[in-house]
């Protein structure tokens, strides 16, 4: 039997999906960002079951909703926001799946994803992972700098890469679902918090922050507290990374996602710790967060 | 160089040095021979990020930028760049007023100091030059345009730049140059690189 062409058909996209992988590290002195996975450590996970390398390209998709029909048989495994998923093969036969497993996509049949219990992005892997072309060592969608493939529509083919030579080693990967309402979220102080009175970062800790509606793969807009200065004006612009609190004049924290623009004019008061940025891109409009200081 | 660690999260450290020529020496030498883990060097205005991975660490990255020593000589890896402009930008009145020059004075400062790119950000390949003629120090637009088109030449801030892309902007747009300052397909994709010497020169529009 000859060798067809394995491809991923979006049907439908829901709020917002795209392609993304652990990004372009490396050139953020060209003014080029990393972008990628906004959680990077489920991108990882779904990889690692289906035997990819860990930052194999698959779709990062917002608030569920996503369709895709197989065109080849195809081995997939989901992570990230837990939600409904149902396999309907090409003779209308319906079987819902796990998360963190690999499972069968056969040629014809559909995947729908529900709307996530909790948690905002569900990630889709492919065995062989997504081969959209590369663009600067990255098949991501960095929305900031408008690098990588198009969004995803109804539509829209994506090809599968080979698999790999190695072969799925479990089947399953036990992983508690994110049940906190109010995740808690470790910080650094720094790199600018002495620009804030000695109360600000107490106040940073002390009461919750609303996620709002203004929020997407660049960053969150936060709002609670107001986190006053001591120093006005404008930094120097100066580089950012994921995780950044960034506090405008208007004293709210916007806290930096996988797009980040790359280097920002106003005071970062703390950092997310790496593993809780994970977290933070799982934390939907309208949910509410804390922080606290964590020991170095 | 005496420079301030300012950690910046688990996996970064932001130093801060006395201003750009500080920051390119040492992001020049740091590139060189990048300390073990070390992902990104990402110099600014007066500061270098240096992002790292595990099992990197801020003693070890912080032990390396002190132990840092600069490669003697002039670098030459950015290289230098001749851009040709044709200065009829639609602000170029503005910022003869602004300055107090006429307008061809205005060209003549531009084309006739060197620049050097002192660091990228705003978006992908947006280099922003330091450098060239103290005069030509104008404030950003009060309103920014919605769009300027790639290959724009402008000035904000003391600040000069090329926009690589059409994009949103708030710089004063003095003129326009048809070389490409940003190409995906190219490695690197950027013309502009910080360290990079760029002179300006006119030409006659065409």
């Amino acid at each position: 039997m000859g060798e067809a062409a394995r491809l991923l058909e979006v049907v439908a996209t829901g709020p917002m999906a795209s392609v993304q992988d652990l990004g372009r590290p490396g050139r953020g002195d060209l003014g080029v960002g990393r972008s990628g996975a906004a959680d990077r450590g489920s991108l990882r996970l779904a990889n690692r079951l289906l035997a990819n390398p860990e930052g194999a390209a698959a779709l990062e998709v917002t608030l569920g909703g996503l369709a895709v029909r197989a065109h080849g048989d195809l081995l997939i495994a989901l992570s990230g926001a837990p939600c409904r998923a149902t396999v309907v093969d090409a003779s209308g036969r319906a079987r819902d799946i796990g998360h963190h497993a690999v499972e069968r996509l056969p040629d014809g049949a559909t995947l729908r994803l529900g709307v996530p219990r909790c948690g905002l992005r569900t990630y889709v892997a492919v065995r062989g992972g997504l081969d959209v072309p590369v663009v600067l060592g990255s098949r991501a969608t960095d929305f900031m700098a408008g690098l990588g493939p198009e969004l995803p529509r109804p539509g829209t083919l994506l090809p599968v890469g080979p698999p790999p030579g190695r072969f799925p080693g479990v089947d399953l990967a036990p992983v508690a679902e994110p049940r906190d309402d109010v995740p808690l979220l470790a910080v650094l102080p720094g790199p600018r918090d002495d620009w804030f009175t000695s109360g600000a970062l107490r106040a940073l800790c002390a009461e919750p922050y609303e996620v709002t509606a203004d929020s997407n793969r660049v960053g969150i807009r936060l709002r609670g507290p107001v986190l006053e200065r001591v120093r006005d004006g404008e930094l120097p612009p100066e580089g950012m990374v994921p995780g950044a609190l960034q506090v405008p004049p208007s004293g709210q924290p916007t806290l930096f996602l996988a797009d980040h623009p790359v280097t920002g004019g106003y005071p970062v008061i703390a950092v997310v710790r790496t593993r809780d940025v994970d977290r933070a891109a799982q934390v939907r409009p309208g949910q509410r967060v804390r922080f606290r200081l964590s020991p170095h | 160089m005496n420079p301030r660690f300012r950690r910046c999260g688990d996996q970064a450290v932001l130093v801060e040095l006395g201003g750009a020529a500080e920051v390119l020496a040492l992001y020049d030498t740091l590139a060189a021979d990048p300390p073990r883990g070390v992902t990104d060097l990402l110099p600014a205005a007066r500061t270098l990020l240096v992002r790292f991975e595990p099992p990197a660490h801020w003693g070890a990255v912080e032990s390396a930028v002190l132990n840092a020593r600069p490669a003697a000589g002039p670098r030459v890896a950015a290289g230098e760049v001749t851009v040709p402009v044709v200065y009829d930008g639609d602000d170029l009145a503005d910022v003869a007023v602004l300055t107090g020059l006429s307008e061809r004075e205005v060209v003549e400062a531009h084309t006739g100091m060197p620049w050097t790119v002192a660091f990228s950000g705003f978006a992908p390949g947006f280099a922003y030059l330091v450098g060239g003629n103290p005069r030509l120090r104008v404030p950003r637009r009060t309103e920014s345009r919605v769009r300027v088109p790639a290959g724009a030449v402008a000035l904000a801030a003391g600040f000069s730049a090329v926009y690589p892309r059409e994009s949103p902007g708030g710089w004063r747009l003095i003129g326009r140059t048809d070389l490409p300052v940003w190409d995906v397909a190219a490695d690197p994709p950027a013309l502009l690189r910080p360290g990079a010497r760029v002179r300006f020169v006119e030409v006659r529009r065409g």
